[in-house]
């Protein structure tokens, strides 16, 4: 479990970074390494350099700019889970990121590097698609905002173009009134998720935003149960059916955590919770 | 030192060091210019293998070596079989390289040695070897159809050992039963998983001509013997260290490792130090596992519940090589009748190959995989026979008065017949009753089904055959310069506490601190006669020698001590480091003792000079020793056990199942335990915690999974689930202390015991919460959500 040779750049702006990445067919980007190096141990992955942001200018921090939560590049996931600021924006991020990994890993893995490894059953991916989110990719070509509708496109596989560095994700506030939960199961504490939910609850709308990971082959919208909650009074039936509608979202083949039936029954579980809870949150 | 060490809760001597990161484990052994070692592995799990061509990755800057099977001389051999058995023919182990034929994914195949392990895995990638891929059955039931591929031609359907024993009279007995019970349960594969992998260094000196090699190993001694067997050195010539070793439970003793021999024949054929030390993957791929068994348990019973015969034939996954004989089926099959008085059994297994990494056994051996059998077995039986689980139990544990309980005709892993030996069966599980307050818990079960909660009673007893011989030694000194102790024996640790528990046995005796004496073990050049540690062995093997031996060493200083006070022997006391006149302040240190003993002194130390206060220490004329009397204060001792001495437990927890989840929440989990005497009940108490906590492990979570193409698919901690401290429950542990009658310090293992019950009081808990749903029972472990969920689909 030791890594090929590879070549190491430590950029210190934005512009060297992306020429770097661009100037090798090869390069992979490294923030805070927390999958890239184990994989590179494995050698799994065998980038011929990498090109590592975390002293790049501009990278760093967190703002909360017209109704987004602004995460730059190099934020670690345990910045964006403590920040007070971000936790009254849009609570539903907090209560997530419990879930992901261990505090050893959060004080180390990037929120950003998370969403661009985008592991089907990873939590980050899911709740920028719970949210409504998008990313924001520079490369040689200039910047540009993706949906993470669009992002994500398979596991481990996003619309990143192998040169473009990620540098925002954007998390938008929690609508005003709305509630919120974050539901999941693991065999293990801090293991990725078997099936997990994220629910936003907007009465006011009429509006309820769910979404999935562990289920397929990407985070995925429960568009279906969507459609059942939306303008309707949140039932115990209604809720019930939405949960059920749910079940149609998981492709995922059995596998050796679980089967394929298991986490139908799961997710249908988690959705009917997830709605309870994020329903008498909201305003 | 009024008080007695043996028995309290004296903190463990080794924890200040390991706890400040001072530990020296195989890769802190500082070598200067060592040499690193990786290995090319088998990606098939049967292959024939054409040609290997190591030209580009000899080429490689930086490469020293690349060993094939053609390149390594005398080791290109199979590795021995270490314990015969008649039932098995042509018993097949491995070779260090392979040689014609891969039989496992992982399988050693070359042998890289570079500058370091970055440039030897580099250059293993290099290697190109020329494969045949060959077809295979993992599935163990399967393995043995005539249709099955064939791990190795010798041996049709796969069959590695074949073998029988009976007690009593099965056939009379059955006949005259009025019902029977029959269960097929299954206990899968999972691996030890130790926090430091295994480890293997080596240096050649050629002006001295001495091997010195460290080896993350259980088996010191049996190490040096091979080695020197093998390549030809006189065994005072090799020196193998055992330093700090992160955890083995088994897989540290296997006798050998491909690597134990290769990385010394490369020290010696390179002239520079070599190391090897294993990674996690590696671990996963190319150390030993064990559990895989299915069993099918017929339990012949009278309408009272008395249960009147056994019989049992399982199938036993032995992996593709089978090194240690029939060890785990043999220790499975004699603990089939667990705590029970069923006095007819018939018992037969099957060893099965399969192309996957050979199986050794692995704390518990083979117990966990029999006491999930009867256990699971007897819950069932009690239902048919509307008894509550405690009640069939109580009519037929062994009652105390029955002891010893000879179980003539199984035949124990020491080759001799069960005995077991002495217990308060009834007594423990009546604590257990008492403790989880059984008589409600119906009632509370109720009151929470009411609320939607669903919870269970798991329980299972238990008894384990530990203390094998064949013996052990204790060689004690005590110092003449600062009067500590020194203790040798031939066993290693693994971070069990034997320095902390071999100082309580013998500062009782010596009268000293426990502090003040010092145990080293784990080095051949210190003690080289011995076994290793494993078997739950230490404490009653080692732990009796060097009670023994600090018997002779006491009666030594007791003499000399009356010969300086002048006093009458039996006027003399040890304690507080010294020899003291009974109810006089007239004292003598003992390490002026061990001074005025050596006829040879220092004259420039303290102990030398309070010695010349005092009479010589010993009254003859003549020469400064007298015929047959040797310098110092200072034995030797051996103790060989006449068989296994039986301890045993029941441990019982209340879960609530989810049945929207499919989650198992462990609330209380209570374990009763006899081990006999207790040398340190909190070192007990962490054995057994951590035998629970491994329990856990495959109760609920730990499964090798191979794909159908023999891939280890989840050789990393991502995907085999170790449970962490968040999945292990509290545990409330209640000790008996029954002794054992069959050694002087009347102590019974206590190394392996914490994990063998814990499968099957999970599935018995599980089974109970889940009874209202018509769920089923459950006959496999690990026990996971995907199960729970099928059998409630199916329901």
């Amino acid at each position: 479990m030791k890594p090929p040779l590879f070549e190491y750049c430590a950029p210190r702006t934005l512009k060297d970074a992306v020429a770097m990445l661009a100037g090798d067919p090869g390069a992979m980007v490294l923030a805070g390494g927390q999958s890239l190096i184990p994989a590179m141990n494995m050698r799994l992955a065998s980038p011929a350099r990498l090109v590592d942001i975390q002293h790049v200018d501009g990278l760093k921090g967190i703002s909360i700019e017209n109704g987004r939560i602004v995460v730059r590049a190099m934020t670690r996931h345990r910045e964006l889970e403590l920040d007070e600021a971000v936790f009254r924006a849009n609570p539903l991020i907090r209560e997530a990121m419990a879930h992901v990994a261990h505090v050893p890993i959060r004080n180390r893995g990037t929120v950003v590097g998370s969403i661009c490894h985008a592991d089907a059953a990873a939590e980050m991916p899911m709740v920028l698609l719970a949210t409504g989110g998008s990313v924001v990719p520079e490369g040689p070509r200039g910047r540009r905002e993706v949906a993470a509708q669009e992002f994500f496109q398979f596991h481990m596989t996003t619309t990143r173009e192998p040169d473009e560095i990620v540098v925002e994700a954007h998390f938008p506030v929690l609508p005003e009134g709305a509630g919120w939960a974050f539901e999941e199961f693991t065999r293990r504490h801090g293991d990725y998720a078997i099936a997990a939910v994220a629910a936003i609850v907007e009465p006011s709308a009429g509006r309820v935003s769910l979404a999935a990971c562990g289920v397929a082959s990407r985070p995925v919208r429960l568009e279906a149960s969507e459609q059942i909650l939306a303008g309707a009074e949140l039932t115990p039936e209604r809720i019930k059916a939405a949960a059920e509608a749910a079940t149609d979202a998981v492709s995922a083949p059995d596998d050796m955590h679980a089967t394929n039936a298991y986490r139908r029954h799961l997710l249908s579980a988690l959705v009917r919770r997830a709605v309870v809870k994020a329903a008498s949150r909201a305003k | 030192m009024s008080t007695r060490a043996f028995g309290a809760r004296v903190q463990r001597n080794i924890d200040p060091q390991l706890l400040r990161g001072e530990g020296s484990f195989v890769d802190d052994i500082p070598l200067a210019g060592a040499l690193h070692v990786a290995f090319v592995r088998s990606p098939f799990a049967r292959a024939r293998i054409n040609a290997i061509d190591i030209s580009a990755a000899a080429a490689h800057p930086g490469v020293a070596a690349v060993y094939t099977c053609d390149t390594i001389g005398e080791l290109d051999r199979e590795m021995p079989l270490l314990i015969p058995h008649p039932s098995m023919k042509d018993a097949r182990t491995q070779r260090p390289l392979a040689r014609g034929d891969a039989y496992y994914v992982g399988q050693t195949v070359a042998m890289v040695v570079a500058v370091d392990r970055y440039t030897a895995e580099d250059a293993a990638a290099l290697v190109d070897v020329d494969y045949d891929p060959l077809d295979v059955e993992i599935e163990l039931e399967k393995a043995i159809l005539d249709e099955a591929p064939l791990v190795h031609e010798t041996h049709p359907n796969n069959v590695a050992a074949h073998f029988v024993q009976v007690s009593g009279h099965p056939d009379k007995a059955i006949a005259g039963a009025e019902h029977v019970t029959r269960v097929k349960v299954r206990v899968d594969r999972s691996t030890a998983a130790p926090m430091e992998c295994r480890a293997v260094a080596a240096t050649f000196d050629r002006v001295t001509g001495e091997l010195t090699v460290w080896d993350g190993t259980q088996a010191p001694i049996s190490v040096r013997g091979g080695l020197a067997s093998i390549l030809k050195l006189d065994e005072d010539k090799v020196r193998v260290i055992a330093p700090h070793v992160g955890g083995g439970f088994g897989q540290k003793v296997l006798l050998f490792y491909p690597d134990e021999l290769l990385v010394p024949y490369a020290a010696m054929q390179l002239g520079r130090p070599v190391k090897y030390i294993e990674d996690r993957r590696e671990n996963f791929v190319g150390s030993s596992q064990e559990r895989t068994q299915i069993h099918t348990i017929e339990l012949y019973a009278k309408k009272t519940g008395e249960v009147v015969a056994l019989r049992d034939s399982f199938l036993h996954d032995t992996g593709a090589f089978i090194p240690y004989g029939i060890a785990i089926a043999q220790v499975a099959s004699t603990s089939i009748a667990g705590p029970y008085r069923i006095p007819n059994i018939w018992v037969e297994f099957t060893a099965v190959y399969t192309p996957t990494v050979p199986i050794t056994p692995y704390r518990g051996c083979g117990r966990p995989q029999a006491c999930f059998a009867i256990e699971r077995a007897m819950d069932q039986l009690a239902d048919e026979l509307g008894l509550d689980r405690f009640e069939i139990r109580r009519r037929n544990l062994i009652a105390d008065a029955e002891f010893p309980v000879l179980r003539d005709g199984l035949l124990f892993a020491d080759g001799l017949a069960v005995s077991l030996d002495s217990g308060q069966y009834g007594k423990a599980l009546e604590m257990l009753a008492e403790r989880l307050d059984v008589d409600n818990f119906a009632a509370e079960q109720e009151k929470a089904r009411r609320e939607g909660k669903h919870l269970g009673l798991g329980m299972a007893f238990y008894v384990e055959g530990t203390g094998l011989g064949p013996y052990e030694g204790g060689h004690i000194k005590i110092h003449p310069i600062t009067g500590k102790v020194y203790v040798n024996t031939g066993l290693t640790s693994q971070g069990q506490g034997h320095d902390t528990v071999f100082a309580q046995i013998v500062a009782d005796q010596l009268g000293v601190k426990v502090e003040d004496v010092i145990l080293v073990e784990g080095d051949t050049k210190a003690f080289d006669w011995g076994v290793a540690t494993f078997a739950s062995r230490a404490a009653v093997v080692s732990g009796n020698a060097i009670h023994k031996s600090a018997l002779i060493v006491r009666q030594k200083t007791l003499t000399a001590a009356a010969n300086m006070l002048e006093a009458d022997i039996g006027d003399i006391e040890l304690r507080d480091g010294a020899a003291w006149v009974k109810g006089t302040d007239r004292a003598v240190p003992l390490a002026a003792i061990a001074t005025a003993t050596n006829p040879l002194r220092y004259a420039f130390n303290e102990a030398a000079k309070a010695a010349t206060q005092f009479a010589p220490a010993s009254r003859h004329d003549g020469p400064a020793l007298a015929e047959g009397q040797h310098p110092g204060l200072e034995a030797t001792d051996y103790y060989s056990p006449a068989c296994a001495t039986w301890a045993y437990g029941v441990h019982g927890a209340i879960l609530e199942v989810d049945p929207e989840l499919c989650s198992v929440k462990v609330k209380r989990y209570v374990c009763i335990h006899d081990c006999g005497n207790m040398i340190n009940p909190m070192i007990v108490e962490g054995q057994v915690m951590g035998g629970i906590a491994q329990g856990i492990g495959g109760a609920m979570y730990e499964r090798i999974e191979f794909d159908s193409d023999g891939n280890l698919v989840n050789a990393n901690f991502v995907d085999f689930l170790v449970p962490y401290a968040t999945e292990v429950p509290q545990v409330e542990i209640l000790h008996l202390e029954t002794p054992s009658p069959l050694n002087p310090l009347g102590v019974k293992g206590v190394g392996e015991a914490g994990c063998i019950p814990v499968g099957a009081v999970i599935a018995s808990g599980v089974e109970d919460a889940l009874r209202p749903f018509g769920a089923g029972r459950f006959h496999q472990v690990p026990l996971t959500p995907s199960m729970i969920h099928a059998a409630l689909a199916a329901a």
